[in-house]
């Protein structure tokens, strides 16, 4: 893990309105991310978590406060420069999969290689690399309803880092999956971050899943409370 | 894998659903391309019509006859550079069915008059001037009745009789005549008025009208008030008009075609605009969500706003080329047999090149409304995070 900060929230604050009624999801949240780490977000249900996920992803506008991902603050970018900014920076990981049903798992991880200058050839080394990866080289051809649950979401990791991003945001990665296929999962993006440097932010209800990254924040509130550290 | 490839595997991804669109497109064009290749063929006449003729018929309207002897008068009138006549014939051959362009004309006068149009090689020019029951046949008629010079055809009218009684007159081919200029039909053909004249049962010394020739276009308006003064008053009073504008209204008296293809055409696509429109609406709102994952991994608005045209525009290809090419077929197929009626009828490289337009901008105007809304979706409404 390296002592450069990745992630840095400040004074953050975001609402919804809801009828005539405000509700207050941030009031003011700090947070420091360091490049390498692994953060499970924990807390219950309507506490943020997803919302902070959206707003660190891009894809969700803060009232106030300031974003910053490896220097550079994301809160003023407009949509298309902040299109951009995804495709360079981010990788999604979601709950579902979210594969495309037409593509194969190839073709679905090949898909944000699509906004990059990379020819043809090279775009394919970047697919196979990925899929070795995540050891689903053989099922390049298949297609999402061809693979199992956990297979589709290694093909959703694949997809994920295939660009390279400096930061993955895992949605409930493991929420729709069996405990070994899980474990797997988990075991994945712990190689990910471990040997590859990848720093991972990981949205998750389920401890043992948690235990898995390098610490857990538990949102209460609108603020952070740290626990202990895991593995 | 491209953008190309991402619209074409969206298009078929529920391929009941985009072989009806497809099918729908196809038909469209298809009538499209039939009824335009027809509307063509009945203005043709326009296109072809030389800037300099006109045409001389009697006021009451162009089926009524005019007397013979107009022929020497209006060849007097300043600004004529030269006059010949033609009376129509309602020809057939063998059966009432075979029905043929068939005119009585003044030779001489005709070949000058028309020497723009159709290619009279020497011999049979002269052949033609010598030879009383000599007719002059077009290329095209002579190809379809396998007819050469120097056969001898019998050619019955379904109007006039000789005076023997019979409705049946021979001819011997003199020559066979080519067009100078591709749109110009060669499915007809001429013989001489003496003949005519002299055989027929009645209506003697009367032709159907006159065509000239003026010596500039810039004289056609002199010369037609000058004919249709000389003309005032009599039993026979004309009407003079360019040849344009004869041709145009030979063809409205069958109606507005032009009218009623564009309402045909038009009821069909707007049909086909809600049809497909509202499809591609409820395809691209069933991908929601998709749309939304493609915008997290940092595909644009814009880029995701021209993915969704471009299936609807490759949509509207991919049904409207075939359809065009039925067309084509349709109306090679029937051209032959339509050639009396609708001569040159055919999809034109025009006629393509607009059915092309027609199915990018079909293509474009179903997919807007679709496109601007996944251009608009927000990423965590659409994901049920907001």
């Amino acid at each position: 893990m390296s002592d450069t900060t990745l992630v840095h929230l400040a004074e953050l604050r975001k609402g919804f309105t809801k009828g005539k009624e405000t509700i207050t999801i941030f009031d003011g949240l700090e947070l420091s991310i360091p490049g390498g780490d692994f953060v499970a977000v924990m807390g219950p249900s309507g506490s943020g978590k997803t919302t902070l996920l959206n707003l660190l992803g891009g894809i969700d506008r803060a009232d106030s406060g300031e974003i910053s991902i490896a220097g550079e603050r994301i809160d003023g970018l407009s949509e298309a420069a902040l299109s951009r900014w995804r495709a360079a920076n981010i990788g999604f990981i979601f709950q579902f999969y979210n594969l495309m049903p037409m593509l194969t798992a190839a073709q679905n991880v090949e898909l944000p290689l699509l906004l990059t200058k990379l020819r043809r050839k090279e775009r394919h080394e970047h697919v196979e690399a990925a899929l070795k990866i995540v050891n689903l080289a053989d099922r390049a051809r298949h297609y999402p309803r061809e693979m199992s649950g956990g297979q589709q979401q290694r093909v959703a990791i694949a997809r994920a880092i295939v660009s390279d991003p400096k930061l993955l945001l895992c949605d409930e990665p493991t929420g729709d999956l069996d405990r070994t296929t899980a474990d797997e999962i988990l075991g994945v993006l712990q190689i990910l971050n471990r040997d590859l440097g990848k720093t991972i932010v990981m949205v998750t209800h389920d401890p043992a899943a948690a235990k898995y990254a390098r610490r857990t924040l538990h949102l209460d509130k609108g603020h952070f409370v740290e626990k202990e550290m895991a593995a | 894998m491209n953008d190309l490839v991402l619209v074409r595997k969206n298009l078929f991804r529920k391929k009941l659903r985009a072989a009806l669109m497809l099918v729908s497109m196809l038909v469209a064009f298809a009538i499209f391309g039939v009824l335009a290749a027809f509307q063509r063929s009945f203005n043709s006449g326009q296109d072809v019509a030389a800037a300099d003729r006109l045409v001389v018929v009697n006021k009451i309207n162009f089926t009524q006859p005019l007397p013979v002897a107009y022929f020497n008068r209006v060849r007097g009138i300043d600004g004529v550079r030269q006059v010949t006549h033609l009376n129509w014939f309602g020809g057939y051959y063998q059966d009432p069915r075979n029905f043929m362009l068939v005119f009585a004309v003044e030779p001489a006068t005709y070949m000058d008059v028309y020497s723009d149009d159709i290619d009279v090689p020497p011999d049979a020019h002269d052949a033609f001037l010598r030879e009383r029951t000599s007719a002059l046949v077009g290329e095209a008629m002579a190809r379809k009745w396998g007819w050469k010079v120097g056969d001898h055809i019998p050619i019955s009218s379904s109007i006039f009789s000789q005076k023997s009684g019979t409705h049946t007159w021979d001819f011997t081919i003199a020559g066979i005549f080519k067009n100078r200029k591709p749109q110009i039909d060669t499915n007809f053909m001429v013989f001489q008025y003496d003949y005519f004249d002299e055989t027929r049962s009645f209506t003697k010394d009367l032709i159907g009208w006159l065509a000239l020739q003026t010596v500039s276009p810039a004289d056609n308006d002199r010369v037609a008030k000058a004919i249709d003064q000389m003309f005032a008053n009599s039993s026979y009073e004309t009407s003079t008009d360019t040849e344009k504008a004869f041709n145009k209204a030979f063809a409205a008296q069958f109606g507005n075609i032009a009218l009623m293809v564009e309402l045909v055409v038009g009821a069909a696509f707007v049909t086909i605009l809600m049809i497909v429109g509202n499809t591609m609406v409820m395809a691209v709102r069933e991908r929601t969500r998709e749309i939304a994952v493609l915008k997290t991994l940092g595909f644009s608005g814009r880029r995701i706003f021209g993915l969704v045209l471009g299936e609807s525009v490759l949509l509207a290809l991919l049904g409207g080329l075939p359809g065009l090419g039925i067309a084509v077929l349709v109306t090679l197929s029937i051209s032959q047999s339509l050639s009396n009626f609708f001569p040159g009828m055919a999809v034109t490289p025009g006629i393509a090149l607009a059915a092309l337009a027609l199915m990018v901008a079909l293509g474009l105007a179903t997919g807007f409304v679709p496109a601007l809304n996944a251009y608009r979706l927000r990423i965590a409404t659409a994901l049920g995070r907001g």
